[in-house]
């Protein structure tokens, strides 16, 4: 370049120039080269791991959930296969129009909307989701004459839970419902998150939610290849699921179904247990409900209603109902005098009627006194005054401290729910417990005079039945005391093996077998000659038992008649019952909300659940009322 | 006795008198793999691998025409083509149907052309010329006058907007301009320059233009956008590893992860299937190409020829850089495609369009210097 024009330089210049481009390109080159070393060398792995991932899905396959089955192997929970109309939605194309043209053809409605809705947030797009489920055989075929008009919509086969017996032992047996944020949170504490992908339903009550881990299964899976837009194109591997463990139940199901009808319309609960292993045999909480409104989500109407029922069918009196034992605990408390050295059978009182203590009268029910009595008659008679007398002489500590032996005031442990906290506790009073229950030091003392009425049980006592059934179901096996449950054994699907359920006592009280006996001897006392007698009029075994009545209302020294006062504030009634006396097979403990006296109304379900679990039959002329006989029913 | 056999010879000579046997082979090497990526990059849908066979055919017997033209001739189209292109470009501004948010269309009624592809060829043309006719006066001004000429249709199609295309002209510009001996002092300054005004212009931009910039240089920062693409593509190279996964078996291309991926993206295909291996000896055939290009600009006698044989090889390493960098993930994605390998016509008929002038510069350098 320049004033002058020189071929030559120019193409020298220009060969240089085209020298120097030619070691760039290389130099770009080489650069390129090694972009692709690292990624296809160095970085292999990684890239290679990436596009497995684009390119496999996993697609959980729900095991089938255990099945529960009582002691005689009726079927108490199961699954059952039924149709459900499903939509893909990567294959469906508008998702709106697909379901308004499908509710042209099969009823859709507002709820099976939102559940798709929903579901479809939760899930992968290449995954079918239901739209309807349950479908009828007429609503499948119609279906299937339209379907050329539906792409990515398909009926499918779904399992789904059922309860063959519906309402029965539905407190027991629990249900299942849709997993909720907070079992989200279960299932993540417990780290089972992978093993619940795809599945849509845990137990949330009873042995459904106890035993949910063992229901569940192994969740299997398939491996599909799919493309960019998410559709499987082909499977590639698949691992089967295995199904959930099954329950069998110590309960007996026609012993349950026997026991809710007694109760028919009346609230309360029964509780039946062997007492030599602590199997329950009927655990009956009524009113009851049907589990299976709530398997494929309950609608609002069935919710409000079981919620805002005044008889409260959800709650299950039998492990949440506190009550107070009223004169079921006086057994307890005679043991307790015995075992303690504060009585000897033979150790008679003079009952007037009452008994004062400071400048206030504590009432016998039987006006006029018992007259004199001992520890037998205290107990077939249900004697006041007696316990007045003696839970002052032993003090509430004593009282407090042999009582939570028998596994009163304490989570019995019995397997419903997720956990402990799904019973209740009851109260045991005593003094530390006045002093943590209140607040202001005046209520936090502990009064000699809150002691008397203790020994009835009343005041503060209040227990649930299913302590109530341990505590008797511990007398009746001599003082060996059983965790209370209700599988007897788990049934390993992939072994075969049968897992026995707490084949061992827990505790062993250690009393000695001449107190045992005196209140065994009483307690068959009270059905022979005391305030059960009626309800256990010709029974071919010997029955020991002891009814109970305890206030709801406190009558303030009026004289107490059922008839004037409202239901709702009507005593409780109680029965706590085992046999045979001498060998006992079954120990129970009855509960009748407002049922007045314990011998009216709570002693003859006893009597036709140990009937039917003794004989294999009802009782002839089950116990109607009869005025001749309530007259000694009164003195409870 | 006619000899037969001799005048066949003859006409089959006079019919490959002006064929570059190692250009054509080298090309048809690349064509080869090509096809045969087309053909993986199609085969589970709309299988255009006859098409572009078709489109090779047409565009190698363009070639054969053009590598029979002499350079002079080829002087002689250089204003003519320029001046339509460059009419195309301002009707295109004024006339031209958006595609995807860009104007690069023009209808004709019957068809629509993309004017800014008749630039690749007619930029370097028009400059080339213009250097040879003031080849005994260059002065500075006409180093101006050659950068309005490339800078009036750079801006033009960059406006439309297309990158890609106005990277490749405006690059194709330059390459004639430096090989004309633009001094390096210009070269090193303007390099110096652009590096100084880069904060500033950036301090000038707003935010959403930022933005728009930083996804070009890293698509991650918009994986369900561009970036998408682009980390696919990336995922395709890395699991080829460094033999690929066999013909047919790339699973990011066969489960339709990778986009556009028999044209700008075919690199993608081809190298999931073939592996480090494949990218390495695909390079190498790009070098030989650009080597026996740059042979041929060494050996060219003119001035016009020379420079128009040296943008043309620069062009076709433009093109393959930028196309392997971007689907590679060091460039930005701009839309290249990547040359004899991309499906596609019209870039075909250009690439083969320039093939052809190297030819024709090579057959006919003795009959200029006689």
């Amino acid at each position: 370049m320049g004033n002058f024009h020189n071929p030559e330089a120019d193409l020298d210049r220009f060969r240089f120039r085209l020298g120097f481009a030619a070691v760039f390109v290389l130099f770009a080159f080489c650069l390129l080269l090694g972009r692709f070393f690292w990624l296809q060398v160095i970085q292999h792995d990684f890239y290679q791991t990436r596009a497995e991932d684009n390119r496999i899905a996993l697609i959980p396959i729900v095991p089938n959930r255990g099945v529960i089955t009582d002691r005689n192997g009726v079927v108490l929970a199961h699954n059952y296969s039924a149709f459900t109309l499903e939509i893909t939605p990567s294959r469906a194309g508008d998702l709106e129009e697909t379901i308004t043209a499908l509710s042209e053809v099969i009823d859709i409605q507002a709820k099976d909307r939102k559940r798709f809705k929903r579901l479809m947030d939760e899930a992968k797009n290449f995954e079918s989701i239901p739209i309807r489920t349950r479908l009828s055989d007429a609503e499948v075929a119609m279906f299937a004459a339209q379907r050329y008009r539906f792409p990515g919509v398909e009926v499918k086969a779904r399992l789904f839970r059922q309860y063959p017996l519906n309402n029965v032992a539905s407190h027991a047996i629990g249900y299942i419902g849709r997993i909720t944020d907070r079992d989200l949170k279960w299932i993540e504490e417990a780290e089972k998150q992978a093993n619940y992908k795809g599945t849509d339903h845990i137990g949330k009550n009873g042995l459904e939610q106890h035993y949910e881990f063992e229901l569940h299964g192994e969740t299997g899976y398939e491996e599909v290849e799919i493309d960019a837009g998410g559709r499987a194109l082909r499977s590639l591997k698949r691992i089967p699921p295995v199904s959930g463990n099954n329950l069998s139940l110590t309960l007996d199901a026609k012993l349950q179904e026997i026991t809710e009808l007694a109760f028919g319309d009346r609230k309360g609960s029964l509780v039946a247990i062997e007492p030599s292993t602590g199997g329950i045999l009927a655990l009956v909480s009524n009113p009851t409900y049907d589990p299976n409104l709530f398997v494929d989500g309950i609608t609002p109407d069935n919710w409000k209603e079981l919620n805002d029922h005044p008889s409260k069918p959800m709650i299950n009196r039998a492990i949440n109902g506190a009550y107070p034992p009223g004169s079921t605990f006086k057994p307890f408390m005679a043991l307790a005098a015995l075992e303690m050295g504060k009585r000897t059978p033979g150790q008679a009182i003079s009952d007037p009627g009452y008994f004062n203590f400071g400048n206030h009268q504590f009432r016998d029910d039987k006006k006029g006194g018992h007259g004199m009595v001992d520890m037998y008659k205290s107990i077939v008679h249900s004697c006041d005054t007696y316990y007045y007398i003696l839970a002052n002489d032993m003090g509430i500590d004593n009282i407090a401290k042999f009582m939570g032996s028998f596994g009163f005031g304490q989570r019995t442990g019995i397997d419903l729910g997720k956990d402990d906290l799904s019973e209740s506790k009851g109260v045991l009073p005593s003094q530390e417990w006045k002093r943590q229950r209140f607040k202001k030091p005046e209520q936090q003392k502990w009064y000699a005079g809150e002691t008397i009425s203790i020994g009835i049980g009343q005041g503060y006592n209040a227990y649930t039945p299913i302590q109530l059934a341990q505590a008797t179901a511990t007398l009746a096996n001599n003082g060996v005391m059983f965790r209370p449950h209700l599988v007897r054994h788990i049934v390993d699907t992939k072994t075969g093996e049968k897992r026995l359920v707490e084949p061992k006592p827990i505790r062993d009280l250690q009393l000695k077998a001449q107190n045992i006996e005196v209140i065994r001897r009483a307690l068959v006392g009270v059905n022979k000659e005391g305030t059960g007698a009626r309800a256990f009029a010709g029974a071919p075994y010997e029955a020991a038992g002891k009814t109970g009545t305890a206030q709801v209302y406190s009558l303030k020294g009026a004289q107490y008649k059922e008839g004037a006062i409202k239901k709702e504030l009507r005593d409780h009634a109680l029965f706590i019952a085992y046999a045979p006396a001498d060998k006992p097979t079954i120990a129970l403990a009855v509960l009748v909300e407002n049922g007045g006296f314990g011998a009216q109304s709570a002693a003859p379900i006893a009597r036709m659940v140990m009937d039917y679990y003794l004989l294999g039959k009802l009782p002839a002329g089950a116990a109607k009322d009869d005025p001749a006989a309530i007259e000694e029913e009164h003195e409870e | 006795m006619i000899d037969v056999a001799g005048s066949l010879r003859r006409a089959w000579q006079q019919l490959i008198a002006h064929i570059d046997f190692p250009l054509l082979l080298i090309t048809l090497a690349i064509m080869a793999v090509g096809l045969a990526t087309v053909n993986s990059a199609t085969i589970d849908s709309s299988h255009r691998m006859m098409s572009q066979a078709g489109n090779m055919g047409l565009a190698m017997v363009i070639m054969w025409f053009v590598s029979r033209l002499p350079p002079q001739k080829l002087m002689s189209f250089a204003i003519p083509l320029y001046v339509l292109g460059v009419v195309l470009l301002i009707a295109v501004f004024l006339f031209g149907i958006k595609v995807n948010g860009a104007r690069r269309w023009l209808p004709l009624g019957f068809t629509r052309i993309q004017p800014s592809e008749i630039m690749k060829i007619a930029m370097p043309l028009m400059l080339a010329w213009y250097f040879q006719k003031y080849e005994a006066t260059l002065k500075m001004k006409h180093y101006l006058v050659a950068a309005l000429l490339l800078f009036v249709p750079f801006a033009l199609i960059a406006k439309q907007p297309d990158l890609g295309t106005a990277l490749l002209v405006g690059s194709a510009g330059f390459y004639v301009i430096f090989f004309a001996g633009l001094p390096w002092k210009i070269i090193v300054g303007m390099i110096a320059a652009a590096a100084a005004a880069a904060p500033l212009l950036w301090g000038m931009m707003h935010d959403y233009q930022q933005k728009r910039i930083l996804t070009l240089i890293d698509p991650t920062t918009d994986p369900l956008g561009t970036g998408y693409h682009i980390i696919q593509s990336i995922i395709a190279i890395g699991s080829g590893g460094a033999i690929g996964k066999g013909y047919l078996n790339g699973t990011q291309t066969h489960l339709e992860f990778i986009p556009e991926k028999h044209t700008d993206f075919i690199f993608a295909v081809y190298s999931e299937e073939w592996g480090l291996l494949g990218n390495a000896t695909l390079v190498f055939l790009y070098t030989l190409l650009i080597g026996r290009g740059m042979i041929i600009a060494s050996g060219a006698p003119t001035l016009f020829s020379r420079l128009l044989a040296g943008a043309i090889t620069l062009g076709f390493f433009t093109y393959a850089f930028i196309n392997m960098g971007m689907v590679s993930g060091i460039l930005p994605v701009v839309g290249v495609p990547l040359p004899f390998m991309s499906y596609g016509g019209t870039a075909l008929v250009i690439l083969f369009l320039g093939i052809g002038i190297l030819m024709s510069i090579h057959t006919h350098r003795m009959l200029v210097k006689k």
